[in-house]
């Protein structure tokens, strides 16, 4: 709680994830060449889907990483909602395209594997659609960012469309129980253990860890995109109102993020 | 190899995409750094100045 305290400094983040950025991107690099090697030298072909089964390894840490996002800005709409953290927001808006981008993988990988194995490369089944959904509610979130100048009211509109919207990832979760789905049941995340062959899980887990490394390497580096991009509208405001400039040199938004 | 295509269409376009991201999140920043120097740097309200001052 301390070092959430002292984060809520955007110059003190600035210094830890600058130091932190050349070894997370390092170990996430090392840790996906491992994972290449495993999925397509160790790995073998499924018995019944042959070699597309290498399709998943990427496939399913796609799909967990677009939860996996939308569930930190979850946490980020909160944190601008509850605690006020000025941090909470650059989290969620630096978030926003990366989980985006990864639940398009989701769909895309997904649909590719489905065309081989399913004869279709899309159907309009419950947990397909409810992907589908979030990656529209990405985008959405996106255009409200750029749609409202003022930071704060952004930030306050958008923690609660990302609450409300926070229903869909249960919902994508038991969507395969709730539902008759063509989609398969959960084969790794499940109460009985994996039902997946080691052969084949333990190069998806490694493959899962080197996306979450890769993710979480792009939101730091997004998350300074972010705060640099404050300060140019700070720095922008004071330099357009000498008004500003006089009355509150050091006021609340033009300082929040120096 | 079975389904090769599929395959290389599915890890192609994973590495553009993350690569793409990479890319754009390392220009933007070196974007907004760019812009803050010279914000920083012109005229009495730069920060720059007030430091100096």
């Amino acid at each position: 709680m301390a070092l959430l305290t002292r984060l809520a400094n955007p110059s003190v983040f600035l210094g830890y994830s600058g130091r932190i950025l050349p070894f997370a991107a390092a170990a996430a690099a090392v840790c996906m060449a491992v994972g290449l090697y495993l999925a397509f030298f160790v790995a073998p072909a499924d018995y019944q889907q042959g070699d597309s089964v290498r399709i998943m390894f990427v496939h399913v840490p796609s799909a967990w990483l677009a939860m996996f996002c939308y569930s930190l800005m979850a946490i980020s709409a909160l944190g601008t909602l509850v605690w006020r953290h000025p941090l909470a927001d650059v989290s969620a808006r630096a978030a926003a395209p990366i989980g985006a981008a990864f639940t398009f993988l989701a769909l895309v990988t997904g649909s590719v594997w489905g065309k081989p194995m399913w004869g279709t490369w899309w159907v309009w089944d419950a947990r397909l659609t409810s992907v589908l959904v979030l990656f529209l509610m990405y985008l959405g979130l996106i255009a409200l960012w750029r749609a409202i100048d003022e930071p704060a009211r952004a930030a306050r509109i958008a923690a609660i469309l990302i609450l409300i919207g926070f229903v869909n990832i249960p919902i994508i979760k038991f969507s395969v129980e709730w539902w008759n789905t063509l989609h398969q049941p959960a084969s790794v995340l499940r109460l009985d253990g994996p039902t997946i062959h080691s052969s084949i899980l333990w190069p998806l887990l490694v493959m899962a860890v080197a996306f979450t490394l890769t993710f979480l390497t792009l939101h730091l580096a997004a998350m300074r995109a972010e705060i640099y991009r404050r300060r140019v509208r700070a720095a922008q405001l004071r330099a357009a109102s000498p008004e500003y400039n006089r009355a509150s040199a050091n006021g609340p938004e033009a300082e929040a993020y120096s | 190899m079975t389904h090769l295509g599929y395959i290389l269409i599915a890890y192609g376009l994973s590495a553009v995409v993350i690569a793409g991201l990479a890319l754009w999140i390392r220009l933007d920043i070196a974007a907004q750094k760019r812009k803050l120097a010279v914000l920083e740097n012109r005229g009495p309200a730069g920060r720059a100045d007030r430091a100096r001052s």
